[in-house]
Parts: C-alpha cells; structure tokens; sequence
C-alpha cells in the first residue's frame, strides 16, 4: 500500500482486495462482543473537516476509537481557518501537536493531495472527500457491500455491472467508484443527463449512457447519486420534477431489474427526488448497511495505514 | 519462520511423529483435565488452526464427544505491530457457548518468544473469561522472551537464534508433512 490515500487510483487490485478482506475480519470482530481493539493505542488521528459531513466523519470517528486511537474532530467553523489561516499554516499546527493521520474533507479538490505531497506534515493523508475529485474510502465501502453481497464476500468484482445515475459531473463519489469498481474488474455505466456528464466522460474507464430505462435490466448494482442543491447554480435540468421523472429510481423501474440486483445510495438521500421513499425502504436497498459498512472499511483502511511501521510495503503473510 | 537461508536443512519431525506427538498430547490433556467436560480448543492462525482441529479430532476418537474448536487471530494484539509493514488478518472464530467457564487451550505450532501466547491472552481477555487456559504447542524451541511456558509439547527442539523452524501441515500448506529446522551457517 502507498503511504496516503488520497484517490482510489493510490490503490492496486491486491491493496483493494486486502483492505476488504481486513474490513470483513474487523466486521466480524465488531458484531461480536468486542468493540474495541489496542492496535492504534497511543496513535492521534485529526479528523479535518473543511466542510459539513455527518456520517463520513462520525465514521471515522467511531473507526479510530474502535482501534483506540486518539481522536481529536477540527471543523472549519470555530476554528482558526475562519480567521483567514491557511491549509498550510493548519497543517504545521497538527503537525506540531503529534497527528499521526489526517482525515481531511476539503470544498477544493487537490487539497488532501496538497497536504500528502508538500512535506508540511509526515501524518498519513487519508482523503474523506475534496471537492468535486475523490472521495476513495466511500468507493471501497460500496464495494465492500457489493461483494458481500453479489461474491460472498471474498475476491474482486470481475464480471459485475454497476450503473451510477446522477450528478456525475459534481460527484467525488462516482469518481471514485468508477476508478475502484474497474480496479476490482467490474464495469461502471455512468447515466445522466447530458450536462451532468463531464466533458471528458469518454475518457473514463466504463461506459456511459443517457437512458436509466435501457440500462437498469442488465445491472447488478444501482449506485443513486444525491442531486446537489448547493451545486445546481446553473441550469442543469429544467425542473427537479422532470430529473426525477428520467433519472428518478421508483419502484416501476426497480421492477425492471434483475431480482438480485442491489440498490446503493452514498446518502443523505433526497426521498422523492433521485429515489422514491418506497425503493429506498424495499429488500434489495442496502442503504443502511452501507453506514454499517462504511465503519468497518475505515478501520481497515486506517489499521493498514497506521498499524505498521510507516513504509510503502505490504506484508501478505 | 521465515526461511532466508536454507543451506541447511535437517527434517526433525516425519509426518508420523507428527501424528504420534498430536495424539499423546489429546491423552495429556485428557489426562490433566480429568475429561473432556468443558473443554475448548482454539488454534492461533495459521498453523495452529489444524493442529487444534487434529488433536479435537483425536479427542473426539478416544472420548465419543465433540469437542468445540475455533480460531483465534492474534494480530490485531501484537507487541510489534508498529515493527513491520500491516500484517493481513486472518478470522476469529469462538465456537458457539463461548468460553466463559471454559478450559482453553490455545494451540499454536512453534512456540519461540513467548509474544505470540502473550497476545493470544490479551486477546482472549475481550472474549470471555476462562476458567482456565493452557497452551500446547507442536515445537518448543525455547529463547522464551516472556514468563511463558507451554503445557503440552510435541517435541523440544534446542535451536540457536539464527536457525528457523518450519512446520509444514499436508492438509494446509499443500506439501509434504513435517517439521524442518534450517539452520544459519551451516
């Protein structure tokens, strides 16, 4: 494993298929009785929120205690940053006070790799969403359910189709599922509206299309992408009631699809908008296990980030 | 153990004398623990999950009962975790009823430093609480690190520091069964 995690391509299929196969042990562990493991005793991770975040931060919050690391939250808001302080500037105070991970979310892309490449700090950078670029713990966290699922938890993904429907243009998520899934050996299929692809969306790995209906009978997983009020400045879409009405997963078109085929929403979802209340709450919807999961997978993460010694190796014995 | 320099090696161990070392220590912990009754194997990955699982077998034969086995995964427990790269971990299984009120017996292959068991305690200590725990190990190599003594054994072996030891298991690495000491210089 690299020493940073900062974007999904920081990760070989080998360093995926490891930090799923650790998430799955530590999921084990965490069911049963303990819920607190010394491996990190004594080790200070920094949760560094530039922007609001409530379940990804509590998350790695609850991962990092679990491990019993220290964990201090800094949120923009209250903080010094509010005064005009820089990333830089931030990151030598943390450096100063002994941070052994940064756990960084940023309104700007580039900023967690700006803090792993600048030599401000030697803390391991661990990415929790910059911007519009990358969001890499929530795509292993997808995948992880995806394979429990549909692979029976071991192993990649090779063979499976995923459509990500909605605001690709604005989302760090599909970003990073994109380049994880095709990593694993499974196929994105990027559907939206024309202005929500990005420009270079032929470029991407997998396919892409602008028709939800043709292409949810041949998925196995459907990965809903929350509409981004505070990004819809511009005219994407004429009225939130026609983008629910093409890109809106109601239960008519759940039925359209394999019986196995799962549903995915990296959340808060928008009931009504991208999803109906009724598919959100149905069988096939693992919503709520993906919360679960997301525990789990940034223990992993942050077990063989922090837990050895600090180099760029991986011991498979 | 890893095995960097093997121009020596001497087969300590046939694959019988593996066999035979598995079932006297069954009859010793049989015998020490008066029974089966209450009993509890747990294998320290890898290796020891196996042998924990033969000697239950072994008991099985003699006693008519089946007795509980599991897995009990150490890593996360270690003492030189921040020493080498993450290690990948391997399962934990407690075998249904637990092992409140139970005699463990961990089950590992070579016992060396000692830091291994020292974990495996540590470990268990989050599980339950055992009435009892005892510890048999197919090698004892000595160079302990730690107060800890193994109380069922297979066989002694005196090594030096720069020797390793190497168990193979038929049914789990896929190679011929023994046991195989490579010594340093020669």
């Amino acid at each position: 494993m690299k020493k940073h995690l900062v974007s999904a391509n920081d990760l070989t299929k080998d360093d995926a298929v490891l930090v799923l196969d650790t998430a799955k042990e530590l999921a084990a562990i965490s069911d049963g009785l303990v819920k607190k493991l010394p491996t990190l005793r004594g080790r200070t991770v920094v949760n560094l929120f530039f922007e609001d975040s409530t379940r990804t931060r509590i998350s790695f919050e609850a991962a990092s205690k679990r491990l019993s690391a220290d964990v201090i939250n800094f949120s923009a808001k209250g903080s010094s940053v509010s005064k005009g302080e820089s990333l830089k500037d931030t990151a030598q105070t943390l450096q100063s006070m002994g941070a052994d991970a940064v756990v960084i979310r940023h309104g700007s892309s580039g900023a967690p790799h700006l803090l792993a490449t600048r030599n401000w700090i030697n803390a391991v950078v661990i990415n929790a969403g910059d911007g519009t670029h990358e969001h890499p713990t929530q795509a292993l966290l997808d995948a992880y359910t995806i394979r429990k699922h549909l692979r029976n938890n071991t192993g990649d993904l090779s063979g499976l189709r995923v459509a990500i429907v909605g605001d690709i243009l604005h989302s760090r998520v599909a970003r990073s599922n994109a380049i994880l899934l095709k990593t694993l050996g499974a196929t994105p299929i990027m559907v939206a509206p024309p202005t929500l692809l990005p420009v270079g969306i032929k470029d991407w790995s997998g396919e892409y299309s602008y028709n939800l209906d043709e292409v949810l009978p041949e998925v196995d997983a459907v990965m809903m992408l929350r509409v981004q009020q505070e990004r819809m400045n511009d005219a994407y879409f004429p009225t939130a009631r026609e983008y629910a009405r093409n890109f809106g997963l109601n239960i008519r078109r759940q039925k359209t699809m394999q019986k196995h085929a799962l549903v995915l929403h990296p959340g808060p979802m928008n009931r009504g908008m991208e999803i109906t209340a009724e598919v959100a709450d149905s069988a096939n919807s693992v919503v709520i296990e993906q919360v679960a999961n997301g525990v789990s997978v940034r223990m992993a993460v942050l077990y063989l980030l922090l837990g050895g010694t600090n180099n760029e190796t991986g011991d498979k014995n | 153990m890893s095995a960097n320099s093997r121009n020596s090696a001497r087969v300590v161990l046939e694959s019988s004398d593996i066999s035979r070392a598995l079932t006297r220590i069954a009859h010793e912990i049989l015998e020490n623990n008066k029974g089966s009754k209450d009993l509890v194997l747990l294998g320290i990955p890898s290796r020891g999950v196996p042998l924990a699982k033969r000697i239950a077998q072994k008991i099985s034969e003699f006693e008519k009962v089946v007795i509980p086995v599991g897995s009990l995964d150490i890593t996360m427990y270690r003492d030189d975790l921040r020493l080498r790269p993450p290690r990948a971990l391997a399962p934990t299984e407690i075998p249904e009823g637990g092992i409140d009120h139970k005699v463990v017996i961990l089950v590992d292959d070579v016992l060396f430093s000692g830091r291994t068991i020292r974990a495996a305690l540590d470990a268990l200590n989050v599980i339950g609480r055992p009435s009892m725990v005892q510890v048999a190990v197919l090698i004892d190599r000595g160079h302990r690190e730690l107060p800890i003594k193994a109380d069922y054994v297979g066989k002694n072996i005196p090594t030096s520091l720069i020797e390793t030891v190497q168990v193979t298991l038929a049914d789990f690495d896929d190679a011929s069964e023994n046991v195989t000491l490579f010594g340093g210089e020669g």
